[in-house]
């Protein structure tokens, strides 16, 4: 039980090693705040699928089932957008289309098909949480760095002081605005948790020609 | 007509959706590892952009928006919050009649693009420019201008990708950043060079 909430942290983590959910997770990072909100929305939009679809699992006919996995997490995502529209609008309004893309994300979709179609109820939420949190890990720490350094921020609180207008010392990183960083930060990200756990690299991914080579 | 090629060459270069809004990226990253499916895959993703953005734009016109069922006398009646659900059922659904067509008139393609085209479904750059094309308010004609060009721009970044990519093999990177890890931050490399064409108009 506890494995399938734990083991999707790190070394089965959505984003870095099943290589789920990335455009989401790129696209609304540049600040904590919709960053924050995108994970919770994704994580009730998880859990709410990978519940039902656990729960409906034998009645679903199979040549139609993905279909159906797909209405039911679209609708799970009109509802958190139309929540959203009401109770959040200003952020609703920075994260405009990425919240109707999370149908399309492909963790929620992937842990339906993957896992929740072959489980019971209790372990599907166990993942559908442990997944959502893996997801939210990533995109937290890639927002906190963007922030950081590039508005010297977080959460809107001025962390760092800024050098041009309160006399501090920093000088945000204009670099880390743009959409881009995102790439070098999980690629970052990636570098690091496979250095710590040697298993995850894909073994042969570019083998040397010859491997006297790398002696030399 | 000028206007229509703007926003072909809007779409294509300064709103690329692959490398400038980030949309697709999961495909784009685990489908780019040979030029060869990289060019399969975009043109299956140019056939599928061409076809669903118009027709999404006609339902959304006049089936969805407030007061488009009027002449039923529903004056009144918003249907928009159905825009997600009705989209992704478009898409499912033309992607497997495309798929069936291509099958009975192209054997040889629907070789090449047979895998390809289901994984279309889920591809969020496809619901993407269909959600774009809604915020934009875009008429008919600005939507097929539209879903021309966001395809043939999401095309060529995968196949500028993968070139990149095959040719990675001949680089002697650190261990833990083979593969995946380099593939992002080569990601962000090409990104950052389209953010070059922002500003670029007729």
């Amino acid at each position: 039980m506890l494995r399938h909430l734990t083991h999707p942290l790190v070394s089965e983590n959505p984003i870095t090693v099943q290589i789920l959910g990335l455009c989401s997770a790129l696209a609304v990072s540049s600040t904590l705040k919709p960053a924050f909100i995108m994970s919770v929305s994704v994580v009730a939009v998880l859990v709410f699928s990978n519940v039902s679809v656990s729960l409906l699992r034998n009645v679903f006919p199979r040549s139609i089932r993905l279909i159906l996995e797909v209405t039911l997490i679209a609708s799970a995502v009109i509802v958190v957008d139309e929540v959203l529209k009401a109770f959040a609008p200003e952020t609703a309004d920075i994260l405009t289309v990425f919240v109707g893309l999370i149908v399309t994300n492909c963790i929620i979709l992937g842990r339906a098909e993957a896992f929740a179609m072959h489980h019971r109820v209790a372990p599907s939420l166990a993942d559908a949480l442990g997944n959502g949190l893996g997801y939210a890990l990533v995109l937290l720490a890639v927002a906190t760095a963007r922030e950081l350094f590039g508005h010297g921020t977080l959460l809107d609180v001025q962390i760092l002081p800024l050098s041009e207008a309160e006399g501090g010392w920093y000088r945000p990183n204009q670099m880390m605005r743009f959409a881009p960083s995102a790439f070098f930060l999980i690629g970052l990200i990636i570098w690091g948790v496979r250095s710590v756990r040697a298993e995850q690299v894909e073994a042969g991914a570019y083998p040397p020609a010859s491997p006297s080579y790398r002696e030399g | 007509m000028e206007h229509l090629l703007n926003i072909v060459v809007r779409a294509i270069f300064v709103e690329n959706l692959a490398l400038v809004f980030l949309l697709g990226m999961c495909t784009y990253i685990a489908v780019s590892k040979r030029v060869e499916t990289a060019i399969g895959l975009g043109v299956a993703v140019v056939v599928v952009q061409l076809i669903t953005v118009p027709v999404n734009n006609l339902l959304y016109e006049y089936v969805l928006t407030p007061g488009a069922l009027a002449w039923m006398g529903l004056g009144t009646l918003d249907l928009s919050f159905l825009k997600l659900i009705t989209f992704i059922g478009v898409i499912a659904a033309l992607v497997q009649m495309l798929e069936l067509v291509i099958a009975r008139f192209a054997p040889q393609l629907q070789q090449h693009l047979g895998i390809y085209l289901p994984l279309l479904t889920v591809n969020c750059a496809i619901l993407g420019a269909s959600l774009l094309m809604v915020q934009r308010s875009y008429d008919f004609a600005e939507s097929v201008a539209y879903g021309l060009g966001v395809g043939i721009g999401w095309a060529m970044a995968i196949v500028l990708f993968a070139a990149i990519r095959e040719r990675l093999k001949y680089s002697d990177v650190p261990k833990g950043l083979e593969g995946l890890g380099l593939a992002f931050i080569v990601t962000g490399f090409l990104a950052f060079g389209f953010i070059g064409f922002t500003g670029v108009e007729f």
